[in-house]
């Protein structure tokens, strides 16, 4: 009898390519499900949430709760993070809180692969290729944007003071792995 | 004793860690914080090049990076092995270390003995556009003689000729306040900025030790400290400030709007030890809210006969050497000048302990204080003489001198024995950064210099490259920079010149060989024969005579050649313009600008989930935009024909299986997806019904067909839409400009689903017994799932959404899975169809199938002019839609005129011969060339399932001329085609739409 049912994962980058090229620890993040969540201001009625992913902070900020989190990247956009074992309850439980309100969620956790950079000096590691001011100021904890890191877009997040999350498409995270690891190589020491 | 010029004592070397080094293989010996330059002094040598076209012996001139003559290879770990030299590096700037190889360049068989010094005995006939006079005829010389000879002796430095095998770096920052140099200026600009610990100011310097001018200041006090001390202070309070970011070893080289500044940090050429992995340089791109520029200013040579002999440097530079680097260029010194700053050279080399007269143009009663210093030093001074020549061949011997009398009369000369000269002609301001800036310069007749005058960005200049040349105004024009106001006491210094183009001599002037640009071997005479022969803009002497040009960018030439030429027009200064100062300021490396940009990382190699399948498989790959894909799948002794061909036969006898996850995908959702969809496109999609699918053409504005896919319905408000490979961001970005801009008032929104779907196409009569073992909840059956249709359900357990639709004629499928899933889903497919012979195929016959049955790529067939009519698709252009993009151009007269090109099929009268795509095609191969044109190959394949070679071409009036025999260029001639549908190959048996 043919197994059919036995289709595994095979991510763009193995989980165990980890770099941790002294103090800066580079790696894919496992077991991400990622939502693309479109609706307009008026289909959202200013509400806070939906199905507790939140929609009210500002554009280009990241809230986060718990395991899930919600990035705004633009007027009418977020993107929201579960694990990805939730997606399906995720997204049912977000068309019955839209209510048939003009929206629109497209689940594509395998579209994107997300790095984290951290430690310390992770700042200038993602300037090597990213324009953005990264000061604590100027991208304080809990900023999350579109941009650019070498020829790659990205979304480049904080987490944390030296803490980063730096999503792209999955056919651009080996070059982005590999530019990212390249820079690292000016702290391995 | 190996280094018989260095000082006993002084300096701001570290005795303490002794250096050597390699000079044209011999062992040069020096201390850290030496140059190669300096070491070069200390052994006692000068000379340390060939120039460039006359290959005239040639000196150390600069102690800086305005270094024209001294010019290096330099291997920086010959020890590493090769791929770590590079060429022209200036001596006088390159950080002495441990283990360096270096050696001169442009000489033949060595720096001693030069073959190529008879270009100077030829030098009456290498005048100022010899090129350009000399290489015209004949016409048949120019390739074959001329340009081999002339890049032959043209250049300096040689080219590395293996990959640079150093790694390069990249960065961006920001900052409140960029300081650019390290002078008193720059420092003082920094401490004032950074005082508010909220301010992140960064201060760069293209030296490895801050101070600029003070390092070389052993005499002046500021507020009581010694100029060292002053320096170290400063430098220490930086450092102790969080606030502030020190580059030293960072030139900053090119300065772009927005005070986008870059800059290259040499980050480990200086280090004994440099760990793997270290970066050699670094890029820096910075973004500054404010650059305060200090750049300080270049010496200007004086020129007279023979200045350019080794020995004669720049006065400043000379003191720099006997201070900064405790090295005596010579045990008996003259210093020519016209500038009072060279008195503080003359005087520092005399307590030094070196032999040391002045020879002044200046008259007694124009010197300033200096004069009488100088004198009760003991220092002899000659004021109002002219230097008419310097002696000596290899190295400065004695420079002739002579009194300069009333209305230009000159007096018996003297000659004053020497083994080194400082020369000063005054001071330019360094504005070239400033020039960069955009800003605009202005001339000060006073100081004989153009300054910054207008600023164009953010941006503010201090110091000597204002105009600033007192150390008091100095330092506290640089707190004022950094916005501060501070009063500081300094000893004032000398300043003031009396500016000469050419020095007076009693000899024709004709006849004499002053130099001007060093680099570039330009003299004086030079430039007043391209003034006589017309040239009056200093841009057009500047191309004919090459002066400035050069890589020193003409640092301590252009003031003397645009005075010379305003001299002799006899026009004011100004009036004849300034040269325009172009990035970079100095030479950068290739690597450097490069950066991380190389190898795999020089772009972005997209794969698809399936690639690492392919490539364990032996698939060929070719390049789509950025996506790497597979080409075809050769067996072991097939060539890509063969391949292809029996790809081919296998998909429509059997069964293929074909990697088309590149497709562009597009989730198009909302209330509003099929009014968006009726607009973009031209088909219309409201009846549409949900599980279906359609083909779908897009137009521009301008009516010419810009993409085309299949777009399936998943629901009322849903639609996945599929776009070319090459298309997919175009597609996507035009999409987003029409919602955003021409109907925001649309609710419908779009999603890049590209990546998120890998496609598995399984193609050929088989593919649904290979497909139905797999999946569930979807009915396959013919009446359930017919053509063009689509489903959702699972495969091997995980969500597809699967389409019935066909590409290459024959009953097809085409299985999207979420990524992750897609290299197990193909191995399950792949092993459950080798009972049927499942072939894997790739791109060349995709594309071959394809053209068998008359299926357009857009972009192939296509070139940015074909309308739908043009492809023989008008079908697809609905005729009720009241508009969509491109609708309004479809009715231009150009476009429904008689006469366009259309899309045929061709077949050659034999039918073994392929024709070329792009070749041409016209009616009559003997008409008179030009002749008149019919169109042209868009797509030419051998096809295996047709038995014979199949074309298709966009032919003028090409659907009248059904059967007409044209001819169709080929790389020898011309062969015979004649016209034929589209379509060529009739699918036997179950069809795509069976």
């Amino acid at each position: 009898m043919l197994e059919v049912n036995l289709a595994r994962r095979t991510p763009a980058i193995r989980p165990a390519a980890v770099a941790s090229a002294g103090p800066i620890r580079i790696a894919p993040e496992t077991g991400e499900g990622r939502l693309s969540f479109r609706a307009k201001a008026k289909a959202l009625g200013g509400r806070e949430d939906v199905a507790g992913f939140a929609v009210d902070g500002a554009i280009n900020s990241r809230k986060s709760d718990g395991d899930t989190a919600s990035l705004r990247l633009g007027p009418d956009e977020w993107l929201f993070i579960c694990p990805e074992g939730d997606i399906d309850d995720a997204m049912s439980a977000i068309e019955r809180a839209m209510d048939g309100a003009a929206h629109s969620l497209v689940d594509v956790s395998h579209r994107d692969v997300t790095f984290t950079v951290s430690g310390q000096n992770a700042d200038a590691v993602i300037n090597a290729g990213c324009p953005l001011d990264l000061s604590l100021d100027r991208f304080p904890v809990g900023t999350a944007s579109r941009t650019v890191f070498g020829k790659s877009d990205i979304v480049l997040a904080r987490v944390g003071h030296h803490d980063f999350r730096v999503t792209t498409w999955r056919s651009f995270a080996p070059y982005v792995h590999g530019l990212l690891l390249d820079a690292a190589k000016d702290y391995a020491g | 004793m190996s280094q018989p010029f260095r000082l006993p004592g002084g300096g701001r070397i570290d005795r303490s860690k002794p250096l050597s080094v390699t000079f044209n293989g011999k062992r040069l010996e020096g201390y850290r914080g030496d140059t190669i330059a300096s070491m070069l002094l200390a052994s006692g040598s000068h000379l340390a090049g060939r120039s460039f076209k006359y290959h005239r012996p040639r000196g150390i001139l600069t102690h800086g990076s305005d270094e024209p003559n001294a010019l290096l290879s330099v291997d920086w770990r010959p020890e590493k092995g090769a791929g770590r030299r590079d060429p022209n590096n200036r001596a006088s700037v390159v950080e002495a270390r441990d283990g360096l190889s270096v050696s001169t360049q442009n000489h033949w068989p060595s720096l001693e003995t030069d073959i190529g010094v008879v270009n100077d005995l030829l030098a009456p006939v290498f005048v100022a556009g010899f090129y350009y006079k000399t290489f015209m005829w004949p016409r048949s010389f120019w390739d074959k003689v001329y340009e081999p000879v002339i890049r032959r002796a043209a250049g300096l430095g040689e080219a590395p000729e293996v990959p640079d095998a150093d790694r390069y770096a990249n960065r961006h920052a920001h900052c409140d306040v960029l300081v650019v140099g390290a002078g008193p200026a720059g420092l003082s600009a920094a401490l004032a900025a950074s005082e508010d610990g909220s301010k992140r100011v960064m201060l760069a310097d293209e030296g490895f030790a801050l101070g600029g001018s003070l390092l070389q200041d052993v005499t002046s006090k500021i507020d009581g400290q010694s100029a060292a001390e002053w320096v170290e202070a400063a430098v220490a309070k930086l450092d102790a400030r969080e606030n502030v970011v020190i580059l030293p070893r960072t030139t900053v080289f090119g300065y772009y709007n927005h005070n986008h500044v870059a800059m290259v940090e040499r980050v480990s050429d200086h280090l004994d030890e440099a760990r793997d992995g270290l970066a050699r340089e670094r890029l820096w791109q910075v973004r500054a809210g404010q650059v305060v520029l200090a750049t300080g200013s270049h010496e200007r040579p004086l020129v007279f006969e023979n200045n350019d002999r080794p020995g004669i440097m720049l006065a400043e530079s000379m003191r720099a050497f006997v201070n900064r680097y405790a090295v005596a260029p010579g045990r008996s010194l003259v210093v020519a000048t016209s500038s009072a700053s060279a008195y503080r050279a003359a005087l520092d080399a005399k307590a030094a302990g070196i032999a040391t007269r002045i020879v002044d143009i200046r008259l007694e009663q124009d010197c300033g204080p200096e004069l009488a210093q100088a004198r009760s030093a003991g220092i002899e001074v000659l004021t109002g003489h002219t230097v008419i020549k310097a002696l000596g061949g290899k190295r400065v011997k004695g420079l002739v001198v002579a009194p300069l009398g009333n209305g230009g009369a000159i007096g018996t000369r003297r000659t004053l024995d020497c083994d080194c000269v400082g020369m000063s002609g005054g001071w330019t301001p360094s504005v070239h950064l400033f020039s960069q800036s955009r800003g605009k310069l202005a001339f000060d007749a006073e100081l004989d210099a153009f300054l910054p005058g207008q600023s164009a960005q953010a941006e503010i200049s201090a110091g000597a490259c204002h105009g600033v040349y007192d150390l008091k105004a100095v330092i506290e024009d640089g707190a004022k920079a950094g916005g501060g106001n501070i009063t500081v006491e300094a000893t004032a210094s000398f300043t003031g010149f009396q500016p000469v183009r050419v020095l007076p001599t009693d000899v024709d002037p004709g006849k004499v060989r002053a130099f001007i640009d060093f680099q570039n071997d330009v003299t004086a005479k030079d430039i007043k024969l391209a003034v006589r022969e017309g040239f009056t803009s200093i841009e057009h002497v500047k191309r004919y005579t090459t002066t400035g040009m050069a890589t020193d960018q003409g640092k301590t030439s252009n003031m003397n050649a645009l005075g010379l030429v305003a001299g002799v027009l006899d026009r004011p200064l100004p009036s004849v313009g300034t040269t325009t100062f172009r990035p970079p300021y100095t030479p950068v490396s290739f690597g450097a600008l490069v950066g991380p940009a190389r190898d795999e990382l020089f772009d972005p190699v997209r794969k698809t989930p399936i690639d690492a399948w392919a490539e364990a498989n032996g698939a060929a790959f070719e390049p789509v935009s950025l996506w790497r894909r597979a080409w075809y799948f050769p067996k072991a002794g097939e060539d890509m024909h063969a391949a292809v061909q029996r790809e081919c036969k296998a998909v429509r006898t059997s069964v293929g299986i074909f990697d088309a996850s590149t497709l562009g995908k597009i989730e198009v959702v909302g209330p509003d997806a099929a009014e968006f969809m009726n607009r973009i496109y031209t088909n219309a999609w409201s009846k549409l019904k949900v599980g279906g699918c359609r083909y779908g053409l897009m137009l521009r504005e301008d009516g010419f067909v810009y993409d085309d896919g299949v777009v399936a319905r998943l629901a009322e408000d849903r639609f996945h839409v599929t776009t070319t490979t090459g298309g997919a961001p175009r597609v996507m970005a035009h999409m987003e400009d029409y919602l955003q801009t021409e109907w925001p008032d649309l609710d419908v929104f779009l999603t890049s689903i590209t990546e998120q779907y890998a496609v598995i196409a399984l193609q050929g009569p088989n593919a649904r017994k290979v497909l139905e073992p797999f999946v569930t909840d979807i009915d396959l059956s013919e009446e359930a799932f017919p053509h063009m249709a689509v489903r959702e359900g699972y495969i091997c357990g995980v969500p597809t959404r699967l389409f019935r639709v066909s590409f290459t004629g024959e009953a097809g499928f085409e299985v999207n899975v979420p990524a992750d899933y897609a290299e197990s889903v193909w191995k399950a497919l792949y092993e459950h169809g080798k009972q049927f012979g499942i072939t894997p195929y790739g791109t060349e016959t995709m594309h071959v199938l394809r053209c068998e049955m008359g299926f357009i790529i857009v972009g192939q067939e296509t070139d940015g002019t074909a309308t739908p009519d043009d492809l023989g698709l008008s079908g697809l252009v609905s005729k009720v839609k009241t508009d969509f993009v491109g609708k309004r151009s479809l009715t231009r007269p150009d476009i429904t005129a008689e006469g366009r090109k259309q899309l045929v099929g061709l077949l050659t009268k034999n039918g073994q011969e392929v024709l070329d795509e792009g070749a041409q095609i016209v009616a009559d191969p003997s008409a008179q060339v030009p002749m008149p044109m019919l169109g042209h190959v868009t797509s030419s394949y051998f096809s295996s399932n047709c038995g014979r070679s199949i074309a298709m071409a966009m032919v003028k009036n090409g659907r009248a001329r059904m059967g007409e025999t044209l001819w169709v260029t080929t790389p020898s001639g011309f062969t015979e085609a004649v016209v034929a549908p589209a379509v060529f190959h009739q699918v036997q048996g179950a069809k795509a739409d069976a």
